[in-house]
């Protein structure tokens, strides 16, 4: 199946829940899905026979400064197509559910963007920092970030 | 093709103690241990050698560096300890998988915030006397992440004491032998006992403990 195919599947099944097929100028063509919605649209594409996404390729985030984003890299290998989806968050309140139940790959993967970028995977079965120390403060890709002045008495200055 | 240089011939035990021992009394004193030795038809199979120089010898041609690679810099590393290269041609091949058993800790890559702990405590792991080389721009300064590497630790001077430091990003695997060498002959001009020495020697004139 197309992309374009995929998206008029989960149209007609989601409803407004699904936004329109995007293009954008750089980066892959995607659809933009409501954060509410997004688990049980991974679940569709995921459980449909004729979808069989049953391969996660990657989930990564996006600050955007106004939104961050979390993106999902879809694939099933016994069709051989692929989609990307794209849920847009609130920066000040960034939550959406967790896929770990449905992709395991999925688990460090949300990991990552929690540590890096601060969103939220609700019903992650732990969600803890991947890559920094546990006590690190903040979340360093966001575009705001400061770096502090010290880590453990060592200066960064 | 050239003609080799001629060799030079090999140096007597005299004129290698008259090189290393300034003070005349001292010398004499050795002089007199050569003669000694010479009387007794031991001329050629006994070295004497101050203690010291002796002690030196021997840290500087076996080094035994902590295997320990953190980023890039530590390709360039395992290039020196290869066949190529092959570091164990300077008596510093002997790589350990512990600190307990090394004395050399070459600090090849970039040390993040997380890491530090880990090198501080592998430093403190390392017997005396323990030697650190900083190999590579980012174990010097920061390197690439020094303006926004928020993870990087700006140099790890800042975190154990370092003895040499290898410039490059990598450094090629000729700096890295050039460091070794200059590693050993800094070695080479320690004083391992003169600082226990007269630390003693002012206990007994102040009658104080013994160390
Ligand atoms: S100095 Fe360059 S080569 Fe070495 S670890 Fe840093 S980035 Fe890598």
């Amino acid at each position: 199946m197309t992309p374009q195919e995929i998206h008029a599947r989960l149209t007609e099944r989601f409803g407004d829940a699904i936004g329109p097929w995007t293009e954008p100028e750089r980066g892959d063509p995607h659809i933009a899905v409501a954060p509410g919605s997004l688990h049980a649209v991974c679940a569709f594409l995921r459980d449909d026979p004729e979808l069989k996404f049953d391969y996660l390729q990657l989930i990564s985030g996006v600050d955007w400064t106004d939104r961050l984003s979390s993106v999902y890299h879809l694939m099933s290998l016994s069709h051989g197509h692929g989609v990307v989806l794209r849920v847009d968050l609130e920066r000040g309140n960034p939550r959406v559910a967790s896929v770990a139940d449905l992709w395991p790959t999925a688990d460090w993967h949300e990991r990552e963007a929690w540590d890096l970028l601060g969103i939220v995977y609700e019903g992650h079965p732990g969600l803890r920092r991947i890559l920094l120390p546990e006590d690190w403060e903040g979340h360093p890709l966001r575009k705001d970030y400061a770096a502090p002045a010290a880590y453990h008495g060592v200066t960064n200055a | 093709m050239s003609a080799n240089p001629p060799a030079s011939p090999p140096r007597t035990a005299e004129q290698m103690l008259r090189e290393a021992i300034t003070d005349p009394r001292e010398l004499t004193r050795y002089l007199s241990y050569l003669d000694r030795i010479k009387s007794e038809g031991m001329g050629t199979s006994v070295m004497v050698a101050p203690l010291e120089a002796a002690i030196n010898w021997a840290r500087a041609n076996s080094l035994w560096p902590l295997t320990f690679g953190l980023a890039c810099c530590a390709i360039e590393m395992m290039a020196v300890g290869a066949s190529r290269f092959d570091l164990d041609r300077f008596g510093a091949g002997a790589f350990r998988p512990t600190p307990r058993q090394a004395d050399l800790m070459i600090v090849a890559g970039t040390v993040t915030h997380k890491m530090a702990p880990r090198v501080m405590r592998l430093y403190e792991q390392i017997p005396e006397p323990k030697f650190v080389m900083a190999m590579g721009a980012c174990t010097i300064g920061g390197g690439p992440y020094v303006k926004h590497g928020y993870h990087v630790v700006k140099g790890i001077d800042r975190i154990v004491p370092v003895d040499i430091y290898v410039p490059g990003c990598p450094p090629r695997p000729e700096a890295l032998l050039d460091a070794l060498f200059k590693l050993q002959a800094r070695i080479g001009s320690d004083r391992p006992l003169a600082a226990r020495w007269s630390k003693r020697a002012e206990n007994e004139l102040t009658g104080s403990a013994r160390p």
